[in-house]
Formats: C-alpha cells, structure tokens, sequence
C-alpha cells in the first residue's frame, strides 16, 4: 500500500470516528430539547414544584443549583488555585508531590455516590448541620477540587517561561512573579477552568441526594435575612437542585404531569451546561484578546 | 590598578556530569563592551546567565571558583539573588515584553520596588523610554499593549524596562538575533550611548556585531575561554590558531 493511499485512509477513519461522536451528543441533546423544549415557558421556569398536583414549576430548583454552585465554587476556587500554584511553581521532584498526584487523581476518579455517602456521615451527621446548602456545597467541592488545581496547574504552566525570566532579571522575588506576572497571563485560562468545573457541577446528582437533600422549605425572596429558615440564601437549609429534582421526580414523582415536569427540566439543565461551556470559550478568549492587546 | 567590575576566577560550572564551563578567569571592565564570542554550545550564553544566577532556577547545576562583583563574591551563601538581579538585569534573544501596557512594562520594575508616586512612575518611564531611544515612537502608544510593536521595539521596550531599574551591568544574550538589519543597527548604536553608564557584555553569533560594538572580546570554544583582549588586537593579531579560525570563518 503506497503511503498516500495510507494517508487518505488515516484521514477518512478519522473523520468518521469524530462524526461519530458529534452524531451521539448532537442525537441527545436534539432529543433532550425536542422533548423538553416545548414545557420551557415563564410560569414554568419561575414556579415553584408541586408534590401532587399538576402545573408546577422549578423555580427554587433553578435557584438552588444557581446559588449551590456559588457557594461550592467559593469554597474550591480558591483552595484549588492555590493548589496548582503549588504544584506548578513550589512542588519539587519528590515523593511527597508523587503522593499529592495520586490523591488528586484518586479524587477525582471517585464516583459521585461515594462522595454523596461521605458527605451524608461528615457534612450532614458529624457537623449536625443536616440536609443543607453548605453540606451540599462541601461535596460538590469534593468532586470540583481535583478538576480546579488540575486547570490551575495546566493554566499557570502554560506561562511562557521568558515572562518569568523577565520578572526575575528585574529583580523581582518568586512571589512578585507569581503575582504580577504568572497570573494574570494564567488568568484566561483559570477562568475557563472554573466556569468547565461549574458545568460539571451544575448537572451533579448523586452527590446530593443525600447532602444538600431532596427537598426545598417554602422560600420567601423578599426575606433577606440569611439566618431566616425561609430565606433563599440561608445556607442552612435543604435545598433540591434541577438535577436532583430530575431524579426524584423520575423516580417517586406524584404529579399526573410528570413527564412534562421531567423533560422541561431536562432540557433547561442541558440549555444551562451548554451555556457554561460556551460562556467559559467565549470569556477564555475575550480575555486573552484584552490582556495581550492583540 | 583599578578594580574589575566583574572578576571571574577559576569559574568552574557543571550540568549534572556534563563539564560546561572550565577554568574561566575573566575581568569586565566598567564602562565598557565586552563581547564573548563562539560556536553554538561553547558556553557562552552558559557563561552569561552564570552572572546574575539565572542557572539557580535549573536543577543539577553546580558552580565552582568565585564571580566577585566590585570585589564581592555573588555565589557567598548570604549573596540576596533578587537583590543581585536588579543590579546586573539581562536582555534575552527573543524579545519578551509582559503582556501590558508599554507603561505598566517600563514602571514593572520601579513598582516592584516600592516606587508607587505616579509623578516619579511617568518621569522613570519617559527616563528610560528616552534612554533605549524608543520614546518618539510609542509616546502616543503608552497604555496601549506592548504585544502590538515590532521586534525591533520590543527588545527596545525590553532595554528600557531594564533601565527603569538602573541596574549597574547590562547582560545581553544574543539580543539581535531575531532582528531585522535596521533594528540590529538601532540596537547596536543603542549599545554605543548605554556604554557611558553601563557596563555591558554581550554574547553574539555576529562577527561584525562584536566588532563594531565592543572594546573587548572573550572567544570561548567548548567551555573554554580561549583568549580575551582588546577586540581590535583579537580581530586582526589573534595569538591562538583557533580564534583566528573562527574570526575568518573557517568553522563554527
């Protein structure tokens, strides 16, 4: 076989394999919307679920995985940068970094459940705090952290090392460097970073179930008193998410409309994930664009 | 006898096992161009960056004999490296501006090193700007990205950014190799008016370059310095066969 008609092939098997991909996510995604999309409307987006009869919505669903995610992400961002900054820039050839990789990879591998059951012991029994927003935020953190220093490590190795070189001939110490220099170049990509790990996130159930629970009391938006057990950002109290509300109402739902409530959540929670990772491209480049001025 | 700026004795540096500098013994001149020429893989780039400790950041590399620095050692354990690199600063090959303003490039330096007033930060700026000769041609541009300019400017922003620092010794690594003719001829001319304050050595591939640009010139040959003089005595009456070998051309 002469090495041209080799190349075509190679290039053909290619194709193929990635049209096969494209062809099972798009197929998905096509069928999630096609079956939700049409449940999608005002009332159904900001109405709160019914347990037993028809027309409820998933607005304090939509609300909890919003604010979920702001606190889980509060607590990994910067305990994960700080993380990658280690490992890129501090962690030597060693056997206590050999040791830190592999805890990080074995995080990350760990299913989800798992990380929900170990939540329910620590976050929810030994704190005494029960099913809650912060239980359910420290599991999330759990799963997001391997993923956070991993993006940080990536990003902040990516800095070309003449940059760095430049900061020290200037006389500027390791720290000035990383601060002034490292990071805002490493910036896009920590952006991005997070905004990946907050898609994973937001579509997290397992994780849940048992941490920040599978309820939400009746929420009063005009009661900002955080410490107020009906105040949505009280982070003491249980709060169901879109996907776990998925689950549950998949699984032990009541409601005669349950497919309606099912598929229109379904699709609003693919809409948002798709949203997230086009926002993370979108702001990745539109912030490298700005800080390098090209 | 006045005392060498820099004063190198049986310097001695290794890469693991790799013997990458051998028995150097030098002395820089203030106020003057000492060019150090050779072979790629002689060493000198190797040499330069021994210099401000650039070689601390990479693993397995050992240095022997002393670097004195207006007669003080610069690898004595108690040397303060950040405080050495402001004193001598290095201009690399490929001209490496920060991803800012021209501004924030120049005042990097200044800022990192408790400048804050903005009166004092604009008259360091135009200072240097002016110095590198760069200045009529981005003082319309200042808080625009330095990304933007040409090779020639960068490395000339990059010139400046290290003025702004008033560092005593000017390390320069091939600063001209990714240059145009005319931005050499910028940055050559450049080297002429630093040469008043500075003390500058610079390592180039160019035989012209290190002809026309400096007063002394170090000809190293794998690890070895081989001969150093006054760069006319080494470009017309070289003492060892080898020099005279690479000046005209015949390897390297």
């Amino acid at each position: 076989m002469n090495a041209r008609l080799a190349d075509k092939i190679a290039t053909l098997t290619f194709w193929v394999g990635a049209l096969i991909v494209i062809l099972i996510l798009g197929s998905m995604i096509a069928y999630l919307l096609y079956h939700g999309g049409k449940y999608i409307s005002w009332d159904f987006l900001t109405k709160p679920a019914q347990a037993i009869r028809a027309g409820g919505g998933i607005g304090p669903q939509i609300f909890n995985s919003f604010y979920l995610l702001f606190l889980s992400m509060l607590i990994t961002v910067p305990i994960g940068v700080l993380g990658g900054i280690y490992l890129a820039e501090y962690a030597g050839n060693n056997k206590l970094t050999e040791a830190i990789r592999l805890c990080i990879e074995t995080l990350n591998s760990l299913p989800s459940i798992v990380v929900g059951l170990f939540g329910l012991l620590v976050f929810v029994n030994m704190t005494g705090w029960g099913y809650s927003l912060i239980s359910g935020a420290l599991a999330l953190t759990v799963i997001n952290l391997p993923l956070m220093v991993r993006f940080t490590e990536e990003a902040i190795r990516g800095v070309p090392a003449s940059l760095r070189e430049a900061s020290l001939n200037l006389g500027a110490n390791h720290w000035q460097t990383i601060l002034r220099v490292v990071l805002p170049s490493a910036f896009p990509g920590l952006v991005s970073g997070a905004i990946i790990t907050s898609g994973r996130v937001f579509g997290e159930a397992a994780a849940l179930l048992f941490t920040a629970g599978m309820s939400s009391p009746a929420l009063d938006f005009s009661q900002w008193n955080i410490f107020h057990p009906a105040s949505p950002l009280n982070p003491f109290r249980p709060a169901e998410t879109l996907a776990v509300h998925i689950w549950k109402v998949n699984t032990e739902g009541l409601i005669p409309d349950l497919r309606r409530v099912a598929d229109g959540s379904a699709a609003v929670l693919i809409l948002v994930v798709l949203g997230f990772n086009m926002a993370a491209r979108w702001l990745g480049s539109k912030i490298h664009r700005r800080m390098t001025g090209t | 006898m006045t005392q060498s700026k820099i004063s190198v004795k049986n310097l001695n540096m290794y890469y693991g096992d790799f013997h990458a500098l051998k028995n150097v013994n030098l002395e820089v001149e203030a106020n003057q161009v000492t060019a150090l020429i050779g072979p790629s893989g002689c060493g000198k780039s190797t040499f330069l960056r021994v210099l401000n400790r650039m070689n601390d950041l990479i693993e397995g590399v050992k240095v022997e004999g002393s670097v004195l620095l207006d007669g003080c050692d610069i690898y004595r354990p108690e040397e303060d490296v950040v405080n050495l690199r402001k004193r001598i600063g290095m201009v690399f090959q490929r001209p490496n501006p920060f991803p800012m303003s021209v501004y924030d490039n120049i005042a990097y330096g200044p800022r990192i090193h408790g400048i804050k007033d903005k009166r004092k930060l604009d008259e360091i700026v135009e200072k240097s700007l002016r110095a590198a000769v760069i200045w009529d041609e981005v003082q319309d541009r200042l808080y625009k990205s330095a990304i933007g300019l040409s090779g020639g400017q960068q490395q000339r922003i990059c010139i400046a950014r290290l003025l702004a620092v008033e560092p005593e010794v000017l390390l320069m690594d091939e600063p001209t190799s990714a240059l145009d003719p005319l931005a050499t001829m910028k940055i050559e001319e450049l080297i002429q008016a630093l040469k008043k304050e500075y003390t500058i050595i610079i390592v180039t591939h160019n035989m012209q370059q290190a002809a026309r640009v400096s007063d002394v010139t170090a000809f190293f040959l794998t690890g070895d310095l081989l001969e150093y003089g006054k760069t006319d005595t080494i470009f017309t009456k070289p003492t060892d066969k080898r020099t005279e070998d690479y000046i005209t051309g015949r390897f390297g």
